[in-house]
C-alpha cells in the first residue's frame, strides 16, 4: 500500500507546500485540521535562527493539538531567538493517499514547511499505539525509516513522552530519546545543535549524536548493543563506545512556578478532544498505584502554587477566551492547597460563565466537595471514581488504598449532593486477578446503586462501570508480571457483563462499558519490547497499520501476522513478550535507561504486592527509598504556601463599550 | 446542601450589532462550526459584554445568518449580536477583528435598526477560479446552462441524496479570464438563496452535465457579496444599507 520513499526536493529548504497542499484539501475529510492559523500560534522566519524544530504528535490533530506536553515545547523553543518551533500531527489515511500521489511531503501546519527540511524532529509518545504514524510521517518526510541511512541532509528523530521509558521498539527508527520532563531537555538540544552547526558540523551526524549522548540524559540507541541468550532473553546491553554511559537518566524539572507554561495557549480552530484552556497544578505522583506507569516515572511531586496557578488561569482566559479551565495533574484533590485554590477560583470566576474543571478520581468525600464547590452554577451530571480493582484483595495487591465503606461513603455524598449519576473505573487482567474479583465489580455497583437511591430518594439515578484492560509497563512494580491474554480478558468480562444483567432490581441502573482484549496485547507487545519488536512495527506498517489507537483503523490480525513473520526466526513470539512472567535476574530491555526507581526497591514492592501489603505516599509519611530523590539530586516540592486568600482579579474596563455623550 | 441553579441573569439585549466578516485564505477551510466557536472565544477575548440566553448552560446570543460551505471564501458573511451593555460598533469592529485569527477578519459593524435581516438575504454573487479551463470553453458552458430551462444535479444533503433544478436558482452568469492568468477561466455567478440552497458546486454540476465542463483542479470559490436583489431582480444589493448610520467603521 505505501509506495517508495517520495521525492521531496522540489521546493527550496524551509518554502512553503502550502500551495501543494491546498489543492488536495477539498477532497479530505475536515480539512481545517491541516490548516494551521490558530489564536497564539508562532511562525517565524526560517533563515533568522540558527536551529528548526519540527514537534509531533503522532495522532490525529484533534487529539494532538490539545497536547500540553507539545504546546509547552512549543512556546519555550519559539521563546529563543536562535531557534524555530513549529507543529506536525498524523494525517488521515485520505490525505495520506492524496500526498503520495501528488508528491505532498509530510508538512507543519504553522508553516507549512517540509518536515525533511528541519533540523530536528521531536515526536511526543503518550502511547505506544502511535508507533506507527512516526513511520507514516517519516516516509512521507522522505526520511529514511532507518535511523542507519540518515545523513547530515535528515532531521535528527527524537522521541519523548511517557512510552519512550522504553524507546527500544523505535531503536532502529529513532536517533535518541529523552526521558522525562521536556522543558530543560529541548533547551540542551538546541544549545548542541547550534553549536555544533556554528562550528560546520564536524565530524557529521555521528559527532552530533555523540555530543547528545555524551550529557548523560539523552539516549542514542546506535552507541548501544544488544546481545541475547539462546531462550531469547537479553544479555547484556552496553554502551559500543567508552565516551557515552552505562545508564541513561531521565530529566526532571524542579520550580513549576519558574516554568509558568504555556502563556500563550494555543486555540484551534478544528474541533478537538479538550475544547478547554488547561494548566497544571502539580507534576508527579507519589500514591504508589503499582499498575500506573505515569506515577512511576514522573516522581517527585512538584507542586505548583496556589497564586502561580491563579496567575496562569487568569492569563490563560484572558488571552484564550475558553470557557473552561481544566486544572490538570495525574491526580488533583491531591494538591495540598486544593480546597483554596478550589475556593479562590470558583470565587473569581463565579459571574464570568467560566466552568472549572478538577479531573480526579479519588475516591472520598473531600473530592465530592471539590466537585460541588467547582460547579456551584453548573449542572451537576457526572463525577468519576476510581477504585481500579473490584474486590477488597484486589485493590491491596495493586495498592489503591480504598475500602468498599470508602466507595460507598463518597457516592453516597455525591448523590445526596445532587449528582445524578456515578462513572466507576476498574481494570481488569491484573496480577493474581481470578474471575471472582472482577466479578466482585458488579457486587460493587449494586451497592453503589443501593446507597444512591437511598440518600437521594430517587430511582433515576445511574452508575457506569468503565473497565480498561491491565497492559504491564516498564518502570513499574509490574513490570516483571505476566498479562493476562485477551482471550480470558474477554471471558472475564462476558460474565461480569452477564452478572450484572442478571440483577433486576440494580440492573438497568449499572452501564457496562469496556473494550475487547485484542488491542491491548499489541500495547503489551510494543511497552515490553526489545530491539526485536522494530521489525513488527515496520511489517505492520508496511502492512498497512495506521492510528492503532483508533477502533475503526486497529487490526488485530495484522499486527499478529506481522508479529509471526518478522520474529519467525527468532526463539521469541508475542505470548513471550506479553503473557510471560519475567524473573528478578532477567535483563529487562529498559534497565540502562534510570527513571530513578531503584531496582530493588521496584521488586521488593512487586513481592508486596503479591503478598498484599501497603505502601503509604511520601509526602504524609516518611521516605521509603523508592530511589528517585536521591539518585536524581530532587525532592519533594509541595504546600503549604501560606496563602489562603487571593485578591479579586482587577477588572478591566471593556474598549468597545459606548463612551457616555458629552 | 445548596441545589445549583440556573442563570437567570438573562435581561434581553439592549443593542443589537450586525457584523460583516470576510473568510479568507486558508481560513476558507474553516467550516460554520468552526467559526462559531472562534466567534465565541474572540467575543471573549475583546471584551464584548454579550447577552446570554437563560438555563444551566447559558450561551451567548448570537444569530448566525447563511454561512457559505467549508472551502468556499467569503467576503460577505453576516452575524448579529445581542449585547447587554450599549457598544461603539466601530470600536466592536476593531476588537472583534483584532482578536479573531488572520483570514477571519471583521469587516464591519453596524447597530441593527431594522428586523427581519436573514429575509433580506435574497441572492449571493460569487466567483468560481476554474485553473487550467480556457474562457472559450468556460463561456461556451455557461450559454449552455443558461439557455436551459432546467438542469437536474444530485447532492448529499443531511436528509439524503436530493435531486434538484440548479438553473432555476441562476440570475446571472458570466465567464471572464482571470487578469494574471489567461488559462484560469472565471465565473461570476448570481444565483437565488432557497431551499435546497444552490451551490456553487452544484452550479459546477450543472455545467458538467449540461456541456461537459470537467475542470482538472479544484475550483477556488469566493462569495463576494449576499444581500437583497434590487427592483430589475438580478443585482445583489447591500443588506446593511438600511441599518448603516454615519458609526460604521470601514477599512
Amino acid at each position: 500500500m505505501t509506495s517508495p520513499t517520495l521525492a521531496t526536493s522540489r521546493h527550496a529548504r524551509g518554502a512553503s507546500v502550502f500551495d501543494q497542499l491546498e489543492e488536495l484539501l477539498p477532497s479530505v475529510s475536515k480539512p481545517i485540521q491541516y490548516v494551521g492559523g490558530e489564536v497564539n500560534a508562532v511562525s517565524k522566519d526560517w533563515d533568522a535562527v540558527e536551529v528548526r524544530w519540527a514537534l509531533m504528535y503522532p495522532d490525529a490533530y484533534e487529539v494532538g493539538a490539545p497536547n500540553q506536553g507539545v504546546q509547552i515545547l512549543y512556546e519555550v523553543i519559539n521563546e529563543r531567538d536562535d531557534a524555530l518551533a513549529e507543529r506536525t500531527y498524523a494525517v488521515w489515511p485520505d490525505l495520506e493517499a492524496l500526498m503520495r500521489e501528488a508528491g505532498v511531503p509530510q508538512f507543519t501546519v504553522d508553516a507549512h514547511r517540509a518536515v525533511g527540511d528541519f533540523d530536528l524532529l521531536g515526536v511526543s509518545f503518550s502511547t505506544e499505539l502511535g508507533y506507527t504514524n512516526l513511520l507514516t510521517a517519516l516516509d512521507l518526510a522522505g526520511v529514511p525509516l532507518q535511523a542507519s541511512d540518515r545523513d547530515t541532509s535528515h532531521p535528527v528523530v527524537i522521541a519523548g513522552g511517557h512510552a519512550a521509558f522504553n524507546p527500544e521498539p523505535l531503536a532502529d527508527f529513532i536517533d535518541a530519546a529523552v526521558l522525562g520532563d521536556g522543558e530543560e531537555a529541548v533547551l540542551l538540544i538546541t544549545d548542541i545543535v547550534r553549536d555544533w552547526k556554528r562550528e560546520g558540523e564536524p565530524g557529521g551526524r555521528e559527532e552530533l549524536l555523540l555530543r547528545l549522548a555524551r550529557t548523560g540524559s539523552i539516549y542514542v540507541p546506535a552507541f548501544y548493543e544488544v546481545s541475547y541468550l539462546p531462550d531469547g532473553r537479553i544479555q547484556r546491553i552496553a554502551p559500543t563506545r567508552t565516551d557515552v554511559p552505562w545508564r541513561v537518566r531521565k530529566h526532571t524539572l524542579m520550580d513549576l512556578d519558574e516554568w509558568a507554561y504555556p502563556k500563550n495557549p494555543l486555540v484551534p480552530l478544528a474541533e478537538t478532544v479538550h475544547e478547554r484552556m488547561s494548566v497544571e497544578i502539580f507534576r508527579g505522583c507519589t500514591r504508589g498505584c503499582r499498575f500506573c506507569q505515569a506515577g512511576m516515572i514522573t516522581r517527585p511531586v512538584r507542586e505548583r502554587s496556589i497564586t502561580g496557578i491563579a496567575e496562569i488561569v487568569e492569563n490563560g482566559l484572558a488571552k484564550t477566551g475558553y470557557e473552561e479551565v481544566g486544572l490538570l495533574s495525574l491526580s488533583s484533590a491531591d494538591h495540598s492547597e486544593i480546597a483554596d485554590v478550589a475556593r479562590n477560583l470558583a470565587d473569581r470566576y463565579e459571574h464570568s460563565k467560566t466552568s472549572l474543571s478538577l479531573p480526579s478520581t479519588r475516591v472520598d468525600a473531600f473530592n465530592v466537595d471539590l466537585a460541588n464547590e467547582l460547579s456551584r452554577n453548573g449542572r451537576r451530571s457526572g463525577l468519576t471514581f476510581a477504585p481500579e480493582g473490584g474486590s477488597e484483595r484486589m485493590r491491596k495487591v495493586i495498592n489503591k488504598q480504598v475500602t468498599e465503606e470508602d466507595l460507598i461513603r463518597t457516592v453516597t455524598t455525591a448523590y445526596a449532593g445532587g449528582w445524578r449519576q456515578v462513572k466507576l473505573y476498574f481494570m481488569c487482567g491484573l496480577p493474581t486477578e481470578t474471575d471472582e474479583d472482577v466479578l466482585q465489580i458488579a457486587e460493587l455497583a449494586r451497592e453503589v446503586i443501593r446507597a444512591g437511591r437511598e440518600a437521594s430518594g430517587r430511582r433515576d439515578i445511574r452508575c457506569t462501570v468503565s473497565i480498561g484492560g491491565f497492559v504491564p509497563k516498564p518502570h513499574t512494580p509490574f513490570q516483571w508480571a505476566a498479562q493476562l491474554d485477551h482471550e480470558a480478558t474477554d471471558e472475564r468480562l462476558r460474565k461480569l457483563r452477564d452478572a450484572i444483567r442478571a440483577d433486576r432490581e440494580y440492573g438497568k441502573s449499572i452501564g457496562l462499558r469496556y473494550h475487547d482484549g485484542k488491542p491491548g496485547i499489541v500495547e503489551g507487545l510494543l511497552s515490553r519490547g526489545d530491539r526485536r519488536v522494530g521489525a513488527v512495527i515496520l511489517r505492520a506498517w508496511q502492512d498497512g497499520a495506521r492510528f492503532d489507537g483508533w477502533s475503526e483503523h486497529f487490526s488485530f490480525d495484522r499486527w499478529m501476522g506481522s508479529a509471526a513473520s518478522a520474529l519467525a526466526e527468532l526463539p521469541v513470539d508475542v505470548d513471550w513478550f506479553t503473557t510471560r512472567e519475567r524473573d528478578r535476574t532477567e535483563v529487562l530491555p529498559w534497565d540502562h535507561l534510570d527513571s530513578g526507581l531503584d531496582i530493588e526497591w521496584l521488586w521488593d514492592d512487586w513481592q508486596d504486592a503479591l503478598a498484599e501489603l501497603p505502601v503509604d505516599d511520601c509526602r504524609w509519611t516518611p521516605c521509603y527509598d523508592c530511589g528517585v530523590c536521591d539518585q536524581m539530586d530532587t525532592e519533594i516540592q509541595i504546600g503549604p504556601t501560606g496563602v489562603v486568600n487571593l485578591p479579586m482579579p482587577s477588572v478591566r474596563a471593556s474598549s468597545v463599550l459606548e463612551r457616555a455623550e458629552g | 446542601m445548596a441545589r445549583p441553579s440556573p442563570n437567570r441573569d438573562t435581561a434581553p439585549p439592549v443593542q443589537r450589532l450586525r457584523l460583516r466578516y470576510a473568510k479568507r485564505g486558508r481560513l476558507r477551510f474553516s467550516s460554520h462550526r468552526d467559526f462559531q466557536r472562534a466567534l465565541e472565544r474572540a467575543l471573549r477575548r475583546a471584551d464584548v459584554p454579550m447577552a446570554y440566553s437563560a438555563g444551566f448552560s447559558p450561551h451567548p446570543k448570537v444569530s448566525y445568518a447563511n454561512s457559505a460551505p467549508t472551502g468556499v471564501a467569503s467576503e460577505a458573511e453576516y452575524v448579529e449580536l445581542g449585547v447587554a451593555q450599549r457598544c461603539d460598533p466601530v470600536e466592536v469592529c476593531r476588537a472583534l477583528d483584532e482578536a479573531l485569527p488572520p483570514g477571519l477578519d471583521v469587516v464591519e459593524v453596524v447597530e441593527a435598526r431594522t428586523s427581519d435581516f436573514a429575509n433580506r438575504l435574497e441572492a449571493s454573487v460569487w466567483r468560481v477560479e476554474l485553473p487550467q479551463v480556457s474562457l472559450t470553453d468556460a463561456a461556451a458552458a455557461i450559454s449552455t446552462l443558461l439557455a436551459a430551462d432546467e438542469v437536474l444535479v444530485e447532492r448529499m444533503t443531511k436528509s439524503g441524496l436530493r435531486t434538484f433544478n440548479a438553473r432555476g436558482a441562476v440570475i446571472r452568469a458570466e465567464a471572464s479570464c482571470a487578469p494574471d492568468d489567461s488559462d484560469c477561466a472565471i465565473l461570476t455567478l448570481v444565483v437565488r438563496h432557497g431551499t435546497p440552497s444552490v451551490r456553487p458546486d452544484d452550479i459546477l454540476s450543472a455545467l458538467r452535465r449540461v456541456a461537459d465542463l470537467v475542470p482538472p483542479k479544484p475550483s477556488r470559490v469566493t462569495r463576494l457579496a449576499q444581500g437583497p436583489l434590487d427592483e430589475s431582480g438580478t443585482v445583489v444589493m447591500d443588506p446593511l444599507a438600511q441599518d448603516r448610520a454615519s458609526e460604521t467603521g470601514p477599512r
